[in-house]
């Protein structure tokens, strides 16, 4: 390798690193929370059985899961415009990854719920406590634990899932790489380059989930 | 204080309670006996209202309500004055053994922590469980656990206890230390209504017994009436057929 292929390496390093830094990983996050917020909810309605919203609740997973993500941000930001709803790149990223991940992390959530034994809310019920109570403080720290795993895995997906976002002008770890391989002409060092970076981000957050899981196994059998 | 009259439940078109009337007083054990399928833990539950029962109605302390119109505001008042013993002890698994006697003192009835955690330890210590306190359901074996479920259900100091089947899910060694707690309970006149299959238990501590079959009460009379002269063929048999075993 010539010493100017070496210089690229090394002088992208930051380039690269620092839009992962800004962009990559608040995208990543605040999408991930707002996902979970929105899959709780739609996870909760069909745990509940609330007739009318269950439905809605059913037809927003089945839409979401159905069309590719890709598909999903093109039409919020090419499509949408056209009907006079002109979003920034940034949020509309937001909005269309809170969307897409709380669809699939909804479904991780109810099968959770259902899995804490019904004996448990029935238990709440006999010792004076109300449903919220009940969900509150016994079924969904249960669910939380069960849904744990899982949800590491959706959040590991959607952090490399971002990179997708190059695609409505959203200036991510992959845009970044794009750009300096436009004027470098170097594409397969940088492209591996941003793959070792995910690989690096996905790393910290598998270690994080081993971390995580070992506080919440705190009340599970031992040995 | 708790009177049941004319209580029904379907489940589809199986009809698992045909019409169950049922008295008890202050300091009675009143124990549940029949068959698998008679209907007795349906029983149970409708009279706590885990089953919705179809019609019916039935007097608590005096006040009378009737099962299809009873609103959810009265069903947890009346709930708060009872306690129920399942036969899988259903302990809150994320909680510890003291967090389970507590929780419905501190959330369900606003207590200070300090104070639910006092009653909660001297209830565990009761049981048998003193030293028990910080482990969690799944540390502890199925006669703790269930002891633990007894405690909780005393914490709330209710007018009266369900039980069902509390020993019917235990190992046959553990048996003995759940009827033990159970047994002094009654001794120190704890209202109780127990669908259980211990005979020995039946016939040693409750005050009057309920045999039912097929969804009806085909005897009821005092413990010791059923047990030395029951009246009624079948339930002859059915004690005959338990001390074969």
């Amino acid at each position: 390798m010539d010493q100017r292929v070496i210089d690229i390496i090394l002088d992208s390093f930051s380039k690269i690193l620092l839009p992962g830094l800004t962009m990559t990983i608040p995208l990543t996050v605040i999408s991930f929370c707002l996902a979970m917020v929105i899959a709780t909810a739609v996870a909760m309605v069909q745990f509940a059985n609330v007739r009318i919203l269950k439905q809605i609740c059913r037809f927003y997973i089945w839409v979401i899961r159905g069309t590719p993500l890709l598909v999903q941000l093109y039409v919020m930001f090419f499509g949408l415009p056209s009907v006079g709803v002109v979003l920034d790149p940034f949020p509309c990223a937001v909005i269309v990854f809170a969307i897409n991940e709380g669809a699939y992390c909804a479904e991780t959530m109810r099968s959770a719920l259902e899995s804490v034994p019904a004996g448990q809310i029935e238990a709440g019920y006999c010792v004076g406590l109300s449903y919220w109570q009940i969900m509150r403080r016994i079924v969904l720290p249960q669910a939380l634990r069960t849904a744990f795993p899982p949800l590491s895995n959706s959040l590991i997906a959607m952090t490399k899932d971002t990179s997708l976002a190059a695609n409505i002008t959203v200036l991510e770890m992959f845009m970044a790489t794009q750009r300096i391989v436009a004027r470098t002409y170097e594409p397969l060092v940088l492209y591996i380059e941003v793959g070792l970076i995910y690989l690096l981000f996905c790393t910290v957050l598998t270690k994080l989930q081993s971390i995580g899981e070992k506080r919440l196994n705190r009340y599970q059998r031992q040995g | 204080m708790l009177e049941i009259h004319n209580i029904k439940k379907s489940f589809g078109s199986l009809e698992v309670l045909k019409g169950v009337d049922l008295r008890v007083q202050k300091g009675d054990v009143v124990a549940i006996l029949g068959p698998s399928g008679s209907g007795k833990t349906t029983l149970l539950r409708c009279i706590n209202f885990l089953e919705k029962a179809d019609s019916g109605s039935f007097t608590f302390d005096g006040q009378e309500f009737s099962y299809e119109a009873i609103r959810k505001k009265e069903i947890a008042r009346l709930r708060k004055k009872t306690a129920f013993v399942f036969q899988n002890y259903n302990l809150f698994q994320n909680k510890t053994a003291l967090q389970n006697v507590t929780e419905g003192l501190v959330i369900g009835r606003k207590m200070k922590k300090e104070q639910a955690e006092e009653i909660g330890r001297r209830m565990l210590d009761k049981v048998g469980m003193g030293e028990r306190y910080d482990y969690y359901p799944g540390q502890l074996s199925g006669g703790q656990q269930q002891r633990v479920a007894i405690a909780r259900a005393l914490a709330t100091d209710p007018e009266i206890i369900y039980f069902d089947e509390p020993t019917s899910a235990l190992d046959p060694e553990l048996i003995g230390e759940v009827l033990e707690v159970m047994r002094s309970l009654a001794k120190e006149g704890m209202t109780m209504l127990v669908v259980t299959h211990e005979m020995s238990f039946a016939r040693e501590v409750s005050s009057q017994v309920i045999f039912m079959e097929h969804g009806q009460v085909v005897e009821a009379g005092t413990a010791r009436e059923f047990f030395n002269n029951p009246r009624e063929a079948r339930t002859r048999a059915f004690l005959g057929m338990d001390s074969e075993e």
